[in-house]
């Protein structure tokens, strides 16, 4: 049933420095910004000034505590689609609408073909995927497939919209693939890991570990 | 995982429903009328067009469904879009059969069961592929489906014999809804034991990469819920999950054993009748529990809001 991952001379994908998050939420506006005026929009905004607001997001930040008060770390932790070089939501699919490019490993919906039978979002162990209540199809992180290819942009401004917004640099953006990219360098140098290795998924996202600093006297 | 009436509905209404046509196929040449035969087969159709039509009220789209057999390389779900009404078609062929007297039905007969263990097979792999859904990624699994809705089947076969003057109310036929509601009471215990015995294998540790032995989501990043609290979470209290899993017990297995045992004690009494409508109510509360059950790692990133 499932073959191994095939091999992809590209894979664009996006690393996230823990170190210097801090939570804003910058990436996540930009995100729902960008794509919910994109092509892969509009994404759903129900009750968006109300009690209990919802809607479509390819980006959430979360917050996490670790270890105990008062040797506590505070993590924020940016969360969207990995990627992955084996993805499980791809094979899924009843219709091919969830497809992974052999161009560039980024892993698309076309909501033309998409039934809203939500199994792709099943097979995800992330979570990485949400249903647009609006719309009734699968939507996720497209890695703003419709920006980073667009040569009317400014080359800088040819990156995802979370990437451009980001205020602290904490998140990177390139080709895991080539050695001598910004992302590889990174996740050489500086650790970079996948989240729940244990499932085989083998996401091309990475994380960069934040650094073990000792308690500091002042 | 959040349990969808749409598919509880359809698993155990065409499991029903492919259970009675494997009865009604291999009592044929008992000496039924052909006529019952094919009335009882039309019976299995319906059941059979009633949890496709469930099936679609799970679908964003359900106009696009016919999309859906495309991916029958690596897809279970296309499978059984492709198989179900291959199904139904062969199990209103063999009915019609029967009621138009044709000689050669047998051959349809035999088509039709095997597609129905083929349609079983299917549903069960849906379920059982996904590997880190771990309640469900094993062959039990597929047993359960297989052996609930033959039991279901065999039940609701018996309760006709019992209902319908000139259908057979052989004892054999008691005795076969006996082995399989005793045969699909020890698949699915099994299945309830192991997923009691099973430790997640995901953690916030490993979701997160970060080593710390204590970590707490202090906010998942939305305040209103999103698709993920939506479609992973059953919602409900352990206390309702315990009563659904006694009320799943005690009517699909515990109480048609019972009428079951006592229908051979006083026949034509309507205790089979009883044994499977119990049954199928039984069915739907532990459909219910198969979803509730099964707990995602992706809930491990949705455990707190603020």
């Amino acid at each position: 049933m499932t073959q191994p991952a095939e091999t992809l001379a590209k894979q664009l994908a996006l690393v996230i420095d823990l170190n210097v998050c801090v939570g804003c939420h910058a990436c996540v506006t930009s995100c729902k910004q960008w794509n919910t005026s994109g092509s892969a929009g509009p994404l759903a905004d129900l009750n968006a000034y109300g009690a209990e607001p919802n809607g479509t997001f390819f980006n959430r930040v979360q917050t996490w505590e670790a270890g105990e008060y008062p040797q506590a770390d505070t993590i924020h932790f940016p969360k969207s689609c990995l990627h992955c070089e084996d993805p499980p939501c791809v094979p899924v699919c009843p219709t091919g609408a969830s497809y992974k490019r052999k161009e560039d490993g980024i892993v698309l919906v076309d909501y033309d073909r998409c039934i809203g039978c939500k199994y792709c979002a099943w097979a995800c162990p992330y979570g990485a995927r949400e249903l647009d209540e609006s719309r009734q199809v699968m939507t996720k992180c497209t890695l703003c497939v419709d920006r980073i290819y667009d040569e009317k942009l400014a080359p800088e401004d040819r990156k995802p919209a979370c990437v451009k917004a980001c205020p602290t640099n904490a998140r990177l953006f390139g080709d895991v693939k080539d050695p001598d990219s910004e992302v590889s360098k990174a996740i050489r140098e500086r650790g970079g890991y996948s989240l729940m290795p244990e499932w085989g998924t083998q996401p091309a996202n990475q994380y960069l570990p934040r650094l073990v600093r000792e308690a500091q006297e002042f | 995982m959040h349990p969808a009436w749409s598919v509880i509905l359809f698993t155990v209404l065409a499991g029903l429903g492919q259970g009675l046509f494997v009865m009604l196929v291999r009592a044929s040449d008992s000496g039924i009328a052909p006529h019952l035969l094919g009335m009882a087969g039309l019976a299995s159709t319906v059941l059979l067009c009633v949890g496709l039509a469930c099936s679609f009220l799970h679908l964003g789209h359900p106009l696009r469904a016919w999309r859906a057999v495309a991916m029958w390389r690596t897809s279970w779900l296309s499978r059984e879009v492709i198989v179900l009404p291959l199904t139904i078609a062969v199990v209103a062929a063999w009915s019609l059969a029967q009621l138009a007297g044709w000689a050669h039905a047998q051959w349809l007969g035999l088509l039709g069961v095997a597609l129905c263990f083929v349609l079983w097979v299917c549903t069960g792999m849906i379920y059982a592929c996904i590997r880190f859904l771990r309640e469900w990624a094993h062959p039990l699994t597929l047993v359960n489906f297989v052996l609930l809705g033959w039991m279901s089947g065999a039940t609701l076969f018996a309760a006709l014999g019992e209902l319908l003057p000139g259908f057979s109310a052989n004892p054999l036929w008691l005795s076969a809804a006996t082995a399989l509601t005793v045969a699909g009471a020890c698949a699915r215990l099994a299945s309830l034991g192991r997923n009691r015995m099973l430790k997640p294998v995901s953690t916030p540790q490993s979701a997160l990469g970060v080593r710390a032995a204590k970590l707490k989501q202090m906010s998942q990043g939305a305040t209103g819920g999103s698709f993920n609290t939506r479609e992973f979470f059953h919602g409900k209290s352990a206390l309702v999950v315990r009563n659904v899993r006694w009320i799943a017990l005690g009517l699909a297995f515990a109480l048609p054993l019972a009428l079951l045992v006592a229908a051979r004690y006083q026949p034509g009494a309507g205790l089979v009748a009883l044994a499977a409508l119990s049954q199928v109510l039984g069915l739907l509360a532990e459909r219910w529990l198969f979803f509730a059950q099964a707990n995602h790692p992706q809930n491990i990133y949705y455990q707190a809001v603020a």
